[in-house]
């Protein structure tokens, strides 16, 4: 795959990175302001759950990024242990913080939420619980990505780590399909949502600046991960 | 013929995927019954709860079924799902979105006469939004999901 590994030169990469990162980062700030300045006043409330309803602008894109971060590191660490290119596996560790953080936002304001609507601030039900999982993995992740960086690892126990964490993805997503949880069923699917269409817009605009300013953090990172690798080269360097 | 290591990683990767795939649906499969969160009504047909078990009974609040006692904070109303019934008597303040025609998650035991005493309610919301003067003032839940 020569257009693939293009891409994989860290020279290559930084050279795209560098001018794509602020434009990522202030396009996903300036949607995200917009879509909850949108969701908190231009938006009716719900008829049932009245202003409670506005969470669901910060906690579907928490959710999704919480999710979709974790199919990064997982495609990222397959890609890591097939063509065993570094940039990969950096990648991969870029992703992980950001991924966590968003997993993170998403349980709190779900609580937040069910506080009101169910009576409830916690219930161990299928969604929660596999959600809160998928957080833990995520501390495990970097956990075991800096342990094996330290000890001078190849990075390969935390690829296959980040890989078999997907399995978590199906369950979380069909937990509330296959078990009765108190937890909601899907409200928006590829064609058709049952959120109203006068409080869905806002959603698309938090969704779009959420993964936008997801993309620059991750670049940032990566970024800075590099100048790191360089910085500890040099100094080795210098060293002998 | 011997593959190149890279081929070789790129099947072996792929052989993981599948396994990992395989293993949700398995968890998943397995776990149907146990990782309920709540047994509806129709799941209690022909295989009862053992009374005095704490356990969740979840359903939607029949209509018209709402009682509230002289004592002002005691209620019975009846839980079903469409298959079975379950009469449930509540001690304590029940959550907003607790209402008629909608879903409801009973905390408590059964009773030794088939009657359920929960001793918390949490109301379930369903996946549909709209404002309120789209829903005509109407609160209606459709689905148990």
């Amino acid at each position: 795959m020569p257009a693939l590994h293009a891409f994989a030169n860290p020279a290559r990469f930084l050279k795209i990175a560098r001018p794509l990162t602020p434009v990522l980062f202030w396009a996903g700030a300036a949607l995200a302001l917009f879509g909850a300045y949108s969701g908190l006043v231009l938006t009716p409330p719900d008829y049932l759950q009245k202003e409670t309803v506005r969470i669901l602008y910060i906690h579907v894109p928490s959710a999704w990024l919480g999710m979709g971060a974790w199919s990064g590191i997982a495609i990222s660490s397959l890609m890591y242990l097939v063509w065993r290119h570094p940039l990969s596996n950096l990648a991969a560790r870029a992703i992980a913080p950001a991924g966590a953080v968003f997993a993170a936002l998403c349980l709190i304001t779900g609580s937040i939420w069910g506080r009101p609507t169910w009576g409830t601030w916690w219930e161990w039900d299928g969604r929660l619980t596999s959600m809160l999982l998928l957080f833990f993995v995520y501390i495990a992740y970097i956990a075991l990505a800096r342990a094996d960086a330290d000890r001078g690892g190849d990075g390969r126990v935390p690829a296959l780590f980040g890989v078999a964490g997907s399995v978590l993805l199906p369950i979380i997503r069909y937990s509330v399909v296959w078990w009765n949880t108190l937890h909601q069923g899907q409200s928006i699917g590829l064609t058709s949502s049952t959120i109203d269409r006068s409080m869905i817009w806002p959603l698309f605009f938090t969704l779009g600046g959420f993964t936008l300013f997801f993309g620059g953090i991750v670049l940032m990172r990566m970024r800075a991960m590099l100048a790191a690798q360089k910085v500890e080269a040099r100094m080795r360097r210098m060293a002998q | 013929m011997a593959m190149k290591a890279k081929h070789q990683r790129l099947v072996l990767a792929a052989l993981a995927l599948v396994a990992v795939l395989g293993a949700a649906g398995l968890a998943l499969s397995a776990l149907k019954d146990q990782a309920a969160f709540f047994y509806a009504p129709g799941d209690l047909v022909g295989k009862p709860v053992p009374a005095d078990k704490h356990v969740r009974l979840g359903g939607m609040v029949q209509k018209g079924s709402i009682q509230r006692e002289a004592d002002g904070v005691s209620i019975r109303f009846v839980v079903e799902d469409g298959v079975s019934t379950v009469p449930v008597t509540f001690r304590g303040v029940t959550p907003d979105l607790f209402k008629e025609d909608s879903g409801v998650v009973a905390e408590g035991r059964f009773a030794p006469d088939g009657s359920f005493i929960a001793d918390n309610l949490l109301a379930k919301h369903d996946e549909r939004y709209m404002p309120p003067q789209l829903s005509g003032n109407q609160h209606i839940t459709q689905s148990l999901e």
